[in-house]
């Protein structure tokens, strides 16, 4: 199928799992020019539809970065978590500042826990050195405070993005670096909730490895 | 769980009742003619109850004594008010709500025996177990649908997952035939039940095929299931169902937890690593 074919067998599905099926098979063909019309799916209240396009969007990675930064605002509250999903998998650092954000304060605990893992996975070399440690400082922050969040799913969350950005800056070992690992070490010993426990002993485990 | 996890750390209630209201309003006064407006409010000090977990021994009394209130009744005779009350007695883990709520076994109101059987299972005390079992009276036959209602003639699946989680292996032959119901609901329920008693794969494996269920409804509820079984054969199959990742995480969530529970901690087993793998991969 040609890539209008494709972007066409999406728009008009008439079915939950048509949909699917041709929001996967746009997603396989990583085109760039399915873009918008992966982005547009984000927003139709298809779980299945969307996982599909957030996948799509990541394996595209940074041409669709602009994209859906543009969009951002227009989002609705589910679509906005699809997107910072995306965000967050493809680590572009265009995208801190969203990730920063949505961790930090977004009221849909979906948009917290997926910026926090984002925050863990971002690809810092390609900003200039000073721009880096600024930015990991503030992931840090950020991220020590969603260790704190009152759902266990962004703790959860902020867990995984603490052990990727300790293990993105192992080398520096900036001034916060040992702060990073008594947050680990304190969600294991204090957090109520026995996976963030797990997950923290995890991750402490695969630093100090 | 997770919205009153929200409370417990922000610690003051959001909403505009204090616990001493809460408590009056749920117990009421002896007044025949109480307002419409009024009963609302009762209705939902009940519910707040049990939402923030007020579990003071005057709250529970108040709420202990809604489950006989008479005044709040809806068009086709049931029992509003006793159904919150009786929801938010699990919620508070007082021992002393099992015997009232084993009496709203038998209540006419299938809402209010649900409630009751649900917040059994939370309190999860063996002396439940004959009255719950009582209600299975009949077996797979008796289980209808009351003509030109939506629902059971008993809240069937709430009292084999009540049977299930209390752990009643004397009960097994009755909840056995369950896992044959018509209903699918009902089917998970029996499943969800006989692998807690049994710990028969069969029953878990019939759990994972029926995560490709067509309705979302119904694979929601599965994925609950699992997650409450915590049956960690099932943790890949849950990870790969079109639902919400939300939904899916707590489900893993009680998959590890389970097997947390049951295994040395030290050093992270395997398994535990395997499922959280998987549960950062729908973050």
């Amino acid at each position: 199928m040609t890539s209008s074919q494709l972007i066409n067998a999406v728009e008009t599905a008439d079915s939950s799992d048509a949909l699917l099926d041709a929001v996967e098979a746009l997603a396989a063909a990583c085109l760039p020019e399915a873009i918008p019309t992966l982005i547009e799916v984000l927003g139709f209240n298809n779980p299945g539809a969307a996982v599909a396009a957030v996948d799509g969007l990541i394996t595209i990675g940074e041409p669709a970065v602009m994209p859906i930064l543009e969009q951002l605002d227009g989002y609705n509250y589910g679509a906005r978590a699809w997107a910072v999903r995306a965000l967050s998998g493809i680590g572009d650092p265009r995208g801190l500042d969203i990730l920063l954000d949505a961790a930090g304060s977004d009221f849909a605990l979906s948009v917290r826990r997926a910026a926090a893992r984002g925050l863990g996975a971002i690809r810092w070399h390609e900003l200039p050195s000073e721009a880096q440690s600024q930015g990991q400082k503030r992931a840090f922050e950020t991220l020590s405070q969603a260790c704190q969040d009152p759902e266990w799913i962004v703790r959860y969350g902020a867990v995984v993005g603490l052990q990727g950005l300790q293990t993105a800056t192992a080398k520096q070992q900036p001034e916060w670096w040992t702060s990073g690992i008594e947050c680990l070490e304190t969600m294991i010993q204090q957090d109520e909730v026995l996976a963030v426990q797990a997950r923290a002993k995890l991750a402490l485990s695969c630093l100090l490895d | 769980m997770a919205t009153s996890e929200q409370f417990d750390n922000t610690g003051q209630p959001p909403e505009e009742l204090t616990v001493e209201q809460a408590i009056r309003l749920t117990a009421g006064c002896a007044n025949a003619n109480l307002q419409h407006e009024e009963l609302g409010r009762r209705y939902y000090a009940a519910w707040w109850l049990g939402r923030f977990k007020v579990s003071e021994p005057a709250a529970v009394d108040a709420l202990i004594a809604a489950l006989e209130d008479d005044s709040d009744r809806t068009e086709d005779g049931g029992y509003p008010l006793r159904r919150n009350a009786a929801r938010a007695l699990g919620k508070l883990g007082d021992q002393r709500a099992v015997e009232p709520l084993i009496q709203c076994l038998e209540s006419d109101d299938v809402y209010v025996r649900e409630a009751a059987a649900q917040s059994l299972e939370m309190l999860n005390d063996p002396r439940s177990i004959q009255p719950l079992l009582k209600l299975l009276e009949g077996g797979v036959e008796a289980a209808t649908t009351v003509p030109g209602k939506p629902h059971l003639v008993q809240p069937y699946t709430s009292i084999l997952e009540a049977l299930g989680t209390i752990g009643a292996t004397e009960a097994i032959g009755e909840i056995e035939p369950f896992t044959q119901h018509r209903v699918r609901r009902v089917q998970f329920s029996a499943l969800r039940a006989m692998y807690q008693l049994t710990q028969n794969e069969i029953y878990g494996q019939r759990l994972i095929e029926a995560l490709q269920e067509n309705e979302l409804q119904l694979r929601r509820s599965v994925l609950m299931d699992l997650g409450a079984i915590g049956y960690l054969p099932a943790a890949k199959a849950v990870s790969e169902t079109l639902a919400e990742n939300s939904l899916k995480l707590i489900s893993l969530k009680g998959i590890l937890e389970h097997h947390l529970n049951h295994v040395d901690s030290n050093p992270i087993s395997p398994e535990a690593v395997e499922v959280m793998n998987l549960m950062d991969s729908l973050l």
